[in-house]
């Protein structure tokens, strides 16, 4: 890996850890290293509408995969009201194939989070923030949990934080597995404990969201940039990045390459970098054939669009989304359609079974599939799948499970057609 | 005919299992929010949910029978029929794909003599997919309960499986 020198102006994020990513930053460490000292700052001399505004300002982008604005999605949280509870709920049910950065965050930094969720929770004038936590993340659990009371400790959670007339609770809430939950309705009937079916927008969950009440929802890396965007000021934090969306993201390339991993880069920089200077490009012997930049819902590329930055706008202009920057590298040996066949059944599983072109049409995929990796694929096979994207795509379906599902075959059959033609019956040798 | 389970009438849960799930219901508005935690409790005592414990449940959050067995026909890692003492997951998304979980999978299924989705005949295991356990850049992987195990190689495997025995 590249030798980079991490300092708290450059990486935000993950500069506590230094060189050893195998550790945990507990409450003195991460005192010493200023932390809560945003918190303090905020607590004592600033209004939630300014903090609001700071985050607006810094034009700090949701980092779960859709990459709203995080000040605006503040911003539609009504005038507070006496008596009436508010939420925050942190979502960490982080699921999504080929990502790995919200768990590398609550394990290591965990009181980055909790600084993020106490900025955040006083901006929005919430007293209870729960963290919705994905049930297999176990460690992550027991990390937090000791996090949580070491905070309450020095009654940086409680009541009268920092003598303000602040109070603040974190709740874990741990889930028992379903990929729909990371949907923000659907994560809030779940937190409600019932069936993780999306609801209807609008309303929003701002106006009507846990138990009708007004309710934010943020990612837990969109949370740990809030303290350094408030100790570091607004201007900093736009300069991190080399491009319009701003700060740093941490970003991945997972797949067979060199060295697979995790870091915390500006925006902006190009998906070339990211596999050659970071994962050290593809293992001995296989060249790079297809990649994802950011979970299995995101459309594939081809290594002609390695020069693309990773962000937001870029991404979507070569067709695909950023989704959650942990890119994913396909190399020679594997035809698409088993990878595609792969995701398939991935999403057809974790449908919620709510709507059905969603609940029918991605099996219908799968067997599709199944049947072009036999080679055993009548003629209008293709058609077929092509059409199935089309039903299942955007406005067709209740969320967006379904249309993020069939990126990745639209994209495969669009730059890799002969993948699939090859499973056809009447092209079998 | 209709066959018709009876339900046991002595079963009870235990006062642990009471005291745990009373515990959780002040950290929320409303009791129903408890349910899938309520079911995880008395999972982790009992190794799965039998309808006597829907029951159980329900009459102690005050929540409808049909909304907790909703919640427990729904969610993954509750089980509604009786597992292995062992849970082994391994990861079948793309990466552990692409790192060849089959292979594992395979092997697993072999040595234990089972298929995806049953448990082993002496009880000591129940073999199940799970989706991306984010630890994709160690990949392959296997959660055993709730220990995690990285790039989990073929040979490593018949060891792994002695020291849970
Ligand atoms: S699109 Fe799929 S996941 Fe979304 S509501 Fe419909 S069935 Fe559920
Ligand atoms: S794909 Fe297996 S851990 Fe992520």
């Amino acid at each position: 890996m590249k030798k980079i020198l991490c300092t708290s102006e450059t990486h935000p994020l993950t500069w506590w850890l230094g060189d050893n990513h195998n550790n945990t930053i507990w409450i003195t460490e991460y005192r010493n290293k200023n932390g809560y000292k945003a918190a303090e700052k905020v607590c004592k001399n600033f209004n939630p509408i300014d903090v609001i505004n700071i985050v607006k300002d810094s034009k700090l982008k949701g980092r779960g995969g859709a990459g709203f604005l995080t000040g605006n999605k503040w911003s539609l949280m009504p005038q507070y009201e006496k008596g009436v509870n508010r939420y925050l709920i942190c979502n960490a049910d982080e699921m999504e194939p080929g990502t790995y950065k919200d768990k590398f965050l609550m394990e290591h930094i965990p009181h980055q989070l909790i600084e993020g969720l106490l900025i955040s929770s006083f901006a929005l004038q919430v007293s209870r923030a729960y963290i919705f936590l994905r049930g297999e993340y176990v460690q992550a659990e027991k990390i937090l949990n000791r996090a949580i009371s070491e905070a309450k400790e020095l009654g940086f959670l409680g009541k009268n934080i920092f003598g303000s007339k602040f109070t603040l609770d974190i709740v874990i809430h741990s889930g028992a597995g379903r990929y729909i939950c990371g949907e923000e309705t659907a994560l809030i009937n779940s937190l409600e404990g019932k069936r993780a079916n999306p609801r209807y927008k609008p309303p929003f969950p701002a106006m009507v969201g846990l138990w009708g009440k007004p309710t934010c929802v943020n990612n837990v890396e969109t949370l740990s940039n809030i303290p350094s965007i408030i100790l570091n000021g607004v201007n900093w934090y736009k300069n991190l990045s080399k491009s319009n969306d701003t700060g740093t993201k941490l970003m991945g390339f997972s797949g067979r390459v060199k060295c697979p991993g995790l870091w915390e880069l500006p925006f902006g920089i190009t998906a070339n970098e990211l596999l050659h200077n970071y994962a050290q490009g593809m293992k001995k012997g296989l060249t790079l054939k297809a990649w994802l930049p950011g979970g299995a819902g995101t459309g594939f590329l081809t290594p002609e669009h390695l020069n693309v930055t990773m962000e937001f706008s870029s991404i979507s202009n070569v067709g695909s989304r950023l989704g959650t920057g942990l890119a994913m590298a396909i190399d020679n040996t594997f035809s698409m359609v088993s990878i595609v066949l792969n995701l398939e059944k991935f999403f057809s599983r974790e449908s919620c079974g709510l709507c059905t072109p969603c609940r029918d049409g991605l099996p219908w995929t799968v067997k599709i599939l199944k049947m072009l990796e036999k080679k055993r694929g009548h003629e209008n096979y293709i058609t077929l799948l092509e059409e199935l994207c089309n039903q299942l795509n955007t406005g067709r379906t209740f969320c967006a499970h379904a249309p993020g599902a069939v990126a990745p075959i639209k994209s495969a059959i669009k730059y890799f057609r002969s993948d699939f033609e090859a499973g056809l019956l009447k092209n079998k040798l | 005919m209709i066959k018709v389970n009876l339900l046991n009438s002595n079963f009870r849960l235990n006062s642990l299992e009471k005291n745990k799930i009373k515990n959780q219901i002040k950290y929320y508005e409303d009791s129903r929010s408890v349910s899938i935690e309520a079911l995880k409790i008395v999972q982790k005592e009992r190794g799965w949910i039998c309808d006597e414990a829907i029951f159980a449940i329900s009459k102690l959050l005050g929540v409808s029978v049909v909304d907790i067995e909703s919640v427990a026909t729904f969610y993954n890692q509750i089980f509604r029929q009786p597992v292995g003492k062992n849970i082994i997951r391994y990861c079948d998304s793309i990466v552990c794909f692409i790192n060849g979980y089959k292979d594992i999978q395979m092997l697993l299924e072999n040595i234990l003599a089972i298929k995806t989705g049953e448990t082993t005949q002496d009880g000591m295991f129940t073999l199940l997919p799970t989706c991306c356990l984010g630890n994709c850049d160690q990949s392959p992987v296997l959660m055993i309960n709730d220990d995690m195990h990285f790039c989990v190689t073929p040979k490593l495997i018949p060891n792994l499986l002695d020291s849970y025995k």
